[in-house]
């Protein structure tokens, strides 16, 4: 069973559930790979402090022109659909940073002027944390190009039962990235416009990728029954509401585990877990 | 000499664009013969990356020596002076002006990028 923790806007409590529900599922007997595919800012790891491996460094395939061979055609500048090439009559220029590693240059170029080289986007590194296997991507300061290394921290998740993904935010390639094959989409949202605005956007998103999606509420307020009125317009379930509680807003920002401070939490990361079971196709 | 000018309009009595990757015409003058040409980048103003470094690459192809624009980034320049393009910034008001300007010597030529980096 592979989960995605997604939610479209920023701060909506994402890693909280994410780590949480890991930490319930080992606690019920499941074997369990988090994976912090948020390589742009992973926050999993202070929650979890994992003991981790070597990391390793993840590439990107990027063009180098030998001048002497080039023939200036422009054929290669033509088909790079990233702007990364400017042929000019006497040199041909890469611009190795607008390069996302297609590779059509080099297998386009009539000349063989084009090679391969590399360009390191960031790390991986894969370790264990509280009786569950972790992973944490890290991209470069700088880099702009982030798929290849959420792919590269999802690849290290292939025996776990239960792989959990730590989602960026938003509704960008790194998202599309993260859930595009997963079995199920878990939204977390926070009764607020913005909460519901950008939980829309992600519903879209998981809609487009024909993923199956359900919400949790977070930070859960008596009588603010906003999402709850946009979940039955849209026939969504709502899998667990998570009541706003300060103890756990300050256990959270000290780095502890919310299920550890407060009963009902715990009891809503239970019934989240339950509900994915219940999903679960047996094997 | 080739001289092309950044501008926001087809005609040599359109404003200039400050903008140079992403300027939706340039317009070619050529000094020897006093006469204006139009040359269409509105391809670019959508561009989701790389504009400037196109648009270098258009401007090199005409053969162009001089460009007058506002803000030339990093990936541009580079361009643009591998292929020995003079770039003179700070033009202002109408195409036409940008060009008499530069003849009386009132633009500066940058020596570095002065535009920030863009994606």
């Amino acid at each position: 069973m592979r989960i995605a923790i997604a939610s479209g806007k920023g701060g909506t409590g994402k890693t909280t559930v994410a780590v949480n529900l890991a930490l319930t599922a080992v606690r019920m007997g499941q074997k369990v790979h988090l994976v912090d595919c948020d390589v742009e800012e992973p926050n999993a790891h202070l929650f979890l402090k994992p003991d981790l491996g070597q990391n390793h460094h993840v590439t990107l395939p990027v063009p180098q022109v030998d001048q002497a061979l080039c023939q200036h055609c422009g054929q290669c500048a033509e088909f790079c659909e990233f702007n990364a090439i400017a042929c000019l009559p006497q040199r041909t220029m890469i611009f190795e940073d607008l390069c996302h590693g297609c590779s059509g240059c080099w297998l386009i170029c009539p000349n063989q002027a084009i090679t391969k080289s590399e360009r390191v986007l960031g790390d991986v590194a894969t370790g264990t944390a509280m009786g569950m296997s972790f992973t944490h991507g890290e991209l470069r300061i700088g880099e702009t190009v982030v798929p290849p290394l959420i792919q590269a921290a999802k690849a290290q998740a292939e025996n776990a039962n239960w792989v959990i993904l730590d989602s960026p935010p938003g509704t960008t390639c790194p998202v599309v990235e993260t859930m595009r094959d997963v079995d199920y989409v878990v939204l977390v949202t926070e009764p607020t416009p913005f909460g519901q605005h950008d939980l829309a956007l992600a519903v879209d998103l998981a809609r487009a990728l024909e993923r199956p999606c359900g919400v949790v509420i977070n930070r859960a307020v008596p009588g603010r029954e906003q999402i709850e009125a946009y979940c039955a317009r849209e026939s969504l379930d709502i899998l667990a509401k998570i009541p706003f509680q300060l103890e756990v807003a300050e256990a959270c920002a000290e780095g502890g585990l919310a299920i550890d401070v407060d009963k009902q939490v715990a009891d809503a990361l239970v019934e989240l877990y339950e509900k994915l079971m219940a999903r679960e196709v047996p094997v | 000499m080739i001289l092309i000018i950044t501008s926001q309009g087809p005609d040599p009595t359109d404003p200039v664009d400050p903008r140079f990757g992403r300027a939706p015409y340039l317009l070619i003058f050529d000094t020897e013969t006093d006469q204006f040409q139009t040359l269409d980048n509105s391809q670019q103003v959508a561009a989701a990356q790389g504009a400037g470094v196109q648009a270098a690459q258009n401007i090199v192809a005409t053969g162009a020596q001089v460009l007058l624009t506002g803000r030339c980034g990093p990936k541009a320049f580079q361009a643009l002076s591998a292929a020995g393009v003079q770039i003179f910034s700070g033009t202002q008001g109408t195409v036409q002006e940008a060009v008499q300007a530069w003849r009386a010597g009132n633009l500066d030529q940058l020596t570095d990028p002065n535009g920030r980096p863009q994606h």
